[in-house]
């Protein structure tokens, strides 16, 4: 029903949807489109606890038990930094976040660049380490993490959490990077070869401004990754804290509404993000 | 293979090492965060001690008939929850990729982005935020009861079926990407061309969309298992004492009791039951093949 209107002049999907519409010559015959109502009650499942988190920020409770509607208020954006370990615990995991982007994304990207790239010895080990990584259980990683560290006798805290971090998104970076070097034209640095640039400057001009969109969507993800992490952090945090182990220790005493102020701000910050990304893209494209 | 092979043989010994150079960072990486603690778990669920006394490893085996004997219907659950959550997600997000895939027209990418943006929040935040939605005097069975449509004692929560839908809610978008990625690459032409071979609706779909698409559905079945049985989260904010999962079991013997050789069986056993069904499933397929589908 909605392909027939909505491709516009330059959009992407326009030959696909064109083509994804086969029964339209039949369309005379209008039948209730029963994935979109379903696609829908599934967006409204999933957004459920966000809407309670959003609308329940604004609660006027007097103590911390944030469940039942009280009435509205402001109160809790304009006091939002109440709470002295919410806030180290919040830029902690922005700090921690931001370097596990750093790194992994410096290291998922060489990982990459060669997995995509190049056949060489021990690839298909590297392709197996790097899907057992993604793929292992968060508590496994977690309690294996913690052996070692106890065995050499490290002290966890900050700099281990920040280790577990980059060891769980570098995969991802390297999958996404390598993702779109095996779809990158040759021709196009065979033609700066050829032109006499020498391998770096290739690299430098040519090849990384090619990889720069898949490797700030990496990095993103190592980003996302990292600032969403409880389990694997619980068990190499020692008395460290990050914003998602704060509320989960706050359950027992009763979540404050600053939470919900500061999931709300969170929330707020990754759908610009995430709508500007679109939009570039999009221009991009066209 | 031969013809990268000739190519990098003109550019001599430096492309030859090139490739080791850029991976080595990230091998060590993985070497000594990932696969020595994998190698240290598993010597430490074969030690004795105690925290005070030290740990000396002494090929205990016994540290697994205990871990077995003591936990084995937590590790039993967890795989029938993981396992039911899976299906849930297959039921669930494989009708929602299928209809953004072929029916999203040009707003596809922005249904994409609709399923995952409920994912910026906090798993854990999503979690707990559950846990009030569904309690017992909450704004959904408080606002029930008090209108009388539901009895006083009626509750949600601390049930194996809000644990459930808490972890298919929480892994579903690893059912859909990989579904969707399969299904919005495939060539609608093959569609078409069953349909002009006098398939219905229903036929096209079993005997040429579903197939084709069944590589997308078993990369989502490992990336929502795995997840999802390892899970204590969702079951300790929405199962109570009575759905307790293995994670948790691990975690409070890692973190709060300290009885680090047990832990490491147990961690150990739950890994190997998993990892055992995954890389079977794995080779089936190739291991590129599910990652490739992943990388969309």
């Amino acid at each position: 029903m909605t392909t027939a209107t909505e491709t516009g002049p330059g959009a992407p999907d326009a030959g696909a949807s064109a083509t994804g519409s086969v029964r339209r010559p039949r369309g005379a015959r209008r039948r209730p489109d029963w994935g979109k109502y379903f696609t829908w009650t599934v967006l409204c499942w999933l957004f459920a606890p966000i809407a309670f988190m959003v609308v329940f920020s604004f609660n006027d409770i007097a103590g911390r038990h944030n469940v039942t509607w009280e009435g509205f208020t402001l109160r809790w954006y304009s006091d939002a930094f109440a709470y002295p370990d919410l806030n180290v615990a919040l830029l902690n995991t922005v700090t921690i976040a931001v370097l596990t982007m750093l790194i992994a994304g410096f290291l998922g990207t060489l990982l990459g660049l060669a997995l995509g790239r190049y056949r060489f010895l021990g690839q298909s080990a590297t392709n197996l380490v790097m899907f057992s990584a993604i793929s292992a259980p968060e508590v496994v990683l977690g309690a294996s993490l913690l052996s070692m560290f106890l065995t050499m006798n490290l002290a966890v805290g900050y700099w281990t959490i920040l280790i577990a971090h980059v060891m769980f998104s570098v995969s991802f970076v390297a999958i996404t990077v390598r993702a779109r070097v095996l779809t990158m034209d040759p021709s196009v640095e065979e033609a700066a070869r050829d032109l006499g640039a020498t391998p770096l400057t290739t690299f430098r001009l040519v090849t990384l401004p090619l990889l720069v969109p898949a490797i700030t969507s990496g990095g993103l993800i190592a980003f996302a990754l990292s600032v969403d992490d409880f389990i694997i952090t619980s068990f190499v945090s020692g008395s460290t804290q990050t914003f998602p182990l704060w509320i989960w220790g706050s359950t027992r005493v009763g979540i404050p509404p600053q939470v919900n102020v500061m999931g709300t701000l969170i929330f707020g910050l990754g759908v610009l993000l995430a709508v500007a990304n679109t939009v570039l893209a999009r221009r991009r494209s066209r | 293979m031969t013809m990268a092979a000739t190519r990098e043989g003109k550019r001599g010994r430096t492309a030859r090492l090139a490739p080791y150079a850029l991976v080595l960072p990230g091998w060590l990486w993985l070497a000594l965060f990932f696969v020595a603690p994998i190698a240290s778990v598993i010597s430490m669920s074969l030690m004795t001690g105690g925290l005070a006394a030290g740990y000396t490893f002494t090929f205990e085996i016994g540290n697994y008939a205990r871990a077995v004997e003591l936990y084995w219907e937590q590790i039993l659950r967890s795989l029938l929850y993981g396992g039911l959550a899976t299906l849930l997600c297959v039921a669930i997000g494989y009708p929602v990729a299928y209809w953004i895939a072929f029916k999203g027209g040009a707003y596809k990418s922005t249904y994409l982005l609709l399923v995952l943006l409920p994912f910026f929040v906090s798993f854990v935040l999503r979690t707990i935020s559950w846990g009030f939605i569904l309690s017992d005097n909450g704004v959904v069975l408080g606002t029930l009861k008090s209108l009388g449509l539901l009895p006083g004692d009626f509750g949600v929560l601390n049930s194996a079926t809000a644990v459930v839908f808490g972890l298919a809610y929480n892994f579903l978008p690893f059912m859909v990407l990989p579904i969707y990625a399969v299904l919005e690459r495939m060539d609608h032409g093959v569609v078409e061309a069953a349909h002009d071979l006098y398939a219905g609706r229903v036929q096209a779909f079993v005997r040429v969309v579903l197939p084709m698409s069944l590589p997308g559905v078993f990369a989502g079945v490992i990336m929502v298992f795995i997840p999802t049985s390892a899970d204590y989260v969702n079951a300790t904010v929405l199962g109570g004492a009575d759905n307790t999962m293995i994670g948790k079991v691990i975690q409070t013997q890692y973190l709060v009791n300290n009885a680090y050789p047990l832990a490491a069986a147990i961690t150990f056993i739950l890994m190997a039951a998993l990892l055992i069904g995954i890389f079977s499933y794995a080779k089936a397929l190739g291991t590129e093949q599910v990652m490739e589908v992943q990388a969309r």
